[in-house]
């Protein structure tokens, strides 16, 4: 019963006492962490941090706001999650265990779980004991999702798993991953996965570290070699993967927008390179009063602030119907060039220092690393490319592209030639 | 604009769309082509009556009210000006008829005649590149004794031709001063412009020694600065909305026509490079109702953060916007220039939208002024 719950406005006072007691101010790390500059043991100290955050966050009940009573949460509503967002600016707060450990996996685990997997894990995960991991993308499909040619092999009361998994972030710090995997070759594409959970110290998985072309190693691969794993790690239908993969890719889209994410208001605009920022930069080489200059930071000012109203347009919009569910493609789509545009522009007024610098170059420094990394924001989660086809054929509903992988049994679609094939 | 409206927004919004239909449809707004008033007095008067030129005022001076956002509302009879690609002055006459109420102007039959529709003022404040309007005024409003003189070009005045008075925004010393002179005072001209819209009037207004009483100013002299920054606000929300709406019309009408128009026996709707362009101009327009309704909703609210928005909006609205439309013109193909097809009449309305009171790299500009003042601020 609505009348139940605790008024919003009572919440949020709890939350302020709480957080003013509790939490420390939000750290300002000066170095981007796309520029690689993050050691291991920073990394580590801040994840061990944030696994005390989200346990302070359990034991005061603003854990799980939007998570039923029945599985450790609070059972309240995305009003009371604002509430605590609003309350949190300026505040650390878990970010690593928001995406995806809160949405997708943990939506995933409450849509899709069996009652003993929910009972097991969605506590575990608002105490801060389980970080989880995507294990999606693979190296021979990226944004093609359900072509995973990862392999689980039914084996008496056992699943045995082999293949490669790729792009999960921070899988050498993480304890569980959600994986999806191919256990039927002889039905068509979307007919023979399975989704399953393990522990990612399962013997068997083998953990690298990417190195990015900036040096950042924050995303790792996974080998699995006859991961062996119990009937119970299963979510959803055998060969019904897809069922529950077309939800995880929605909670997926739905990234911070998800009721179920904890993050300070405002954490979205504290981008590294918003109008502030080149203003800073545009200070440092002395371009203030440079009126092609003042258009670059009222550019990446305006990007900004469209993005966020944007942003805020399409959550309302999906939440109350008014907007397909796809259209968290058009802020995807829109976040991914504004975000590229703008790291143009702070290369642009950084100048040369951009690419080669001393330490007394100050904010103009660096930002041509900056620049080789640009692309990434219109990749990393389904590229810009699929946002256009979503947008196009699910949201304006103009016709599909052809799908030759659609209505012959896997085994038989064409698939990416490596260079020994050659 | 707004994904949720109250049942009152709804009717009003239909109300008003109707009434475009019904009044301003296509053929008669291309026989407006070489009309110089560009609309008939009936048509302004009757759509006053829907409530167009009433939700700035206060209730003593006959304002009303729908859902307490008087500026909120409007945008929704804005969006379909420009859905419509409609003739009227609407901006102008709600900004004016909004700074007399505010201003406590004594002729309150002037207010009253905005109303009912039944009179016009021109807002005079752009003086052209390269502020239009939006800083640095050269024009001179001074006092003598219970007279103020005023001296200076405006341009591009909306409606001029059309209104009984002048508002007039200038400089005395180093605040702002405005002034309701009547249009037949003596030294005050008006020159009728050529422009790219078809029913939007606009003139070149010189003032040379006009003299009015003291009792002419709105507010106080030199001390009108934060009035005009709401206004500029207020009509830049205004413009911004219709601009919006002149973009779904566009859309929608050539997202129909990719379906219908067949080459090499496919749809135009059926090719992923045209998808992608799809995509991306579903992007901009989204991305346009976004900014544009939290612009509305900041000065509403006075919030600080309106300046910022009300800019952004403009800038981005006038620049995906006319490369949104032009888009829509190249995916016509031939037909999309031409006289006969609808799609020039919203690419004028953006066209003209684009350039009033400040261009896109104007709002920018400004944009880079109100984070620098942000930033200092902080350091200090």
């Amino acid at each position: 019963m609505a009348s139940d719950l605790e008024s919003v406005e009572s919440f949020r006072e709890r939350a302020r006492a709480f957080i003013r007691k509790n939490l420390r101010p939000a750290a300002h790390r000066a170095a981007s962490v796309m520029r690689g500059e993050v050691s291991d043991e920073v990394e580590l100290a801040e994840v061990a941090r944030e696994r005390e955050v989200q346990r302070l966050f359990f034991d005061a009940g603003f854990a799980g706001v939007c998570v039923p009573r029945a599985y450790g949460g609070q059972g309240l509503t995305p009003a009371h999650q604002r509430a605590l967002n609003a309350e949190l600016r300026g505040y650390e707060y878990p970010s690593r265990a928001q995406v995806p450990t809160f949405t997708p996996c943990l939506a995933v685990l409450l849509e899709f779980g069996s009652e003993e997997q929910k009972q097991k894990h969605v506590p575990a995960i608002l105490k801060g004991e389980e970080l989880w991991m995507q294990f999606l993308s693979e190296p021979s499909c990226g944004s093609d999702v359900a072509g995973a040619i990862t392999t689980a092999v039914k084996k008496g009361d056992e699943w045995v798993l082999n293949g490669q998994k790729t792009w999960t972030t921070g899988a050498w710090w993480s304890d569980w991953g959600m994986c999806l995997a191919r256990t039927n070759w002889d039905v068509s594409k979307h007919s023979g996965l399975t989704v399953f959970i393990f522990p990612i110290k399962s013997p068997g998985i083998e953990v690298r570290r990417i190195e990015m072309l900036n040096g950042s190693k924050e995303f790792c691969e996974e080998f699995l070699t006859d991961v062996h794993i119990p009937d119970s790690y299963r979510i959803g239908g055998v060969d019904n993967g897809w069922t529950v993969g077309s939800r995880w890719m929605f909670y997926e889209r739905m990234g911070r927008n998800s009721p179920l994410v904890t993050m300070p208001e405002g954490t979205a605009r504290a981008s590294t390179n918003n109008g502030a920022k080149m203003h800073a930069i545009a200070r440092s080489g002395g371009l203030l009063d440079d009126p092609k200059a003042r258009e670059l930071i009222g550019e990446a000012h305006a990007l900004q602030l469209v993005g966020d109203a944007l942003r805020g347009r399409v959550a309302q919009g999906i939440m109350t119907r008014t907007l397909s569910d796809q259209a968290s493609a058009i802020y995807r789509l829109f976040a991914g060039l504004s975000d590229a545009r703008r790291t143009t522009i702070a290369f642009e007024l950084a100048g040369s220092a951009a690419a080669t610098w001393t330490e007394d170059d100050g904010e103009r420094a660096q930002w041509g690393i900056d620049f080789l990394m640009r692309q990434a924001g219109c990749i990393g989660g389904g590229t810009t490319e699929i946002a256009c086809n979503v947008i196009a054929e699910r949201v304006l509903n103009m016709p599909r592209e052809a799908t030759p992988d659609r209505e012959v049994p896997f085994r038989e679609v064409p698939r990416s030639r490596s260079k020994s094939d050659k | 604009m707004l994904l949720q409206l109250s049942s009152e927004q709804e009717f009003f919004q239909k109300t008003t769309a109707r009434y475009l239909q019904d009044n301003a449809p296509v053929a008669e707004l291309r026989r407006r082509r070489d009309d110089p008033e560009g609309f008939k007095s009936r048509y302004w008067r009757q759509g006053a009556e829907l409530g167009w030129t009433s939700l700035l005022v206060s209730e003593d001076d006959g304002g009303v009210s729908i859902s307490g956002r008087g500026l909120v509302d409007l945008t929704l009879v804005a969006y379909e000006f420009g859905r419509h690609a409609a003739p009227g002055p609407l901006a102008l006459t709600n900004v004016v008829a909004g700074a007399l109420s505010a201003g406590q102007y004594a002729d309150k039959s002037l207010i009253a005649g905005l109303l009912d529709g039944s009179k016009l003022v021109a807002w005079c404040i752009s003086e052209g590149s390269p502020d239009d309007g939006l800083a640095n005024l050269r024009f001179e409003i001074s006092q003598e004794g219970n007279e103020l003189v005023l001296n200076g070009v405006k341009r591009s005045v909306e409606s001029a031709n059309q209104a009984s008075h002048l508002l007039v925004t200038g400089r005395t010393g180093s605040g702002l001063s405005q002034v309701v002179v009547p249009v037949d005072a003596p030294g005050v001209s008006i020159k009728p412009m050529q422009g790219v819209d078809l029913s939007r009037r606009f003139s070149l207004v010189k003032l040379e020694n006009v003299r009015v009483p003291l009792s002419a100013a709105v507010g106080a002299v030199g001390g009108a600065d934060a009035a005009v920054e709401l206004q500029l606000q207020q009509a830049l929300v205004l413009l911004s909305a219709e601009a919006l709406g002149a973009m779904q019309a566009s859309f929608d009408m050539t997202v129909e026509w990719a379906f219908d128009r067949y080459s090499f026996g496919r749809s135009l709707a059926s090719y992923q490079a045209l998808k992608h362009r799809f995509a991306h101009m579903a992007t901009w327009l989204q991305a346009s109702h976004a900014v544009c309704d939290e612009a509305a909703r900041a000065v509403n609210e006075a919030r600080p953060d309106a300046a910022e928005l009300v800019s952004a909006a403009k800038a981005y609205v006038g620049q995906y916007g006319a490369e949104l439309i032009q888009d829509c013109v190249q995916l016509h193909g031939g037909i999309g220039v031409t006289f006969e097809h609808d799609l020039h009449l919203y690419l004028r309305r953006l066209t003209l939208i684009r350039t009033l009171l400040g261009t896109p790299d104007v709002h920018l500009r400004r944009l880079a002024e109100l984070v620098a003042k942000k930033e200092n601020g902080r350091g200090e």
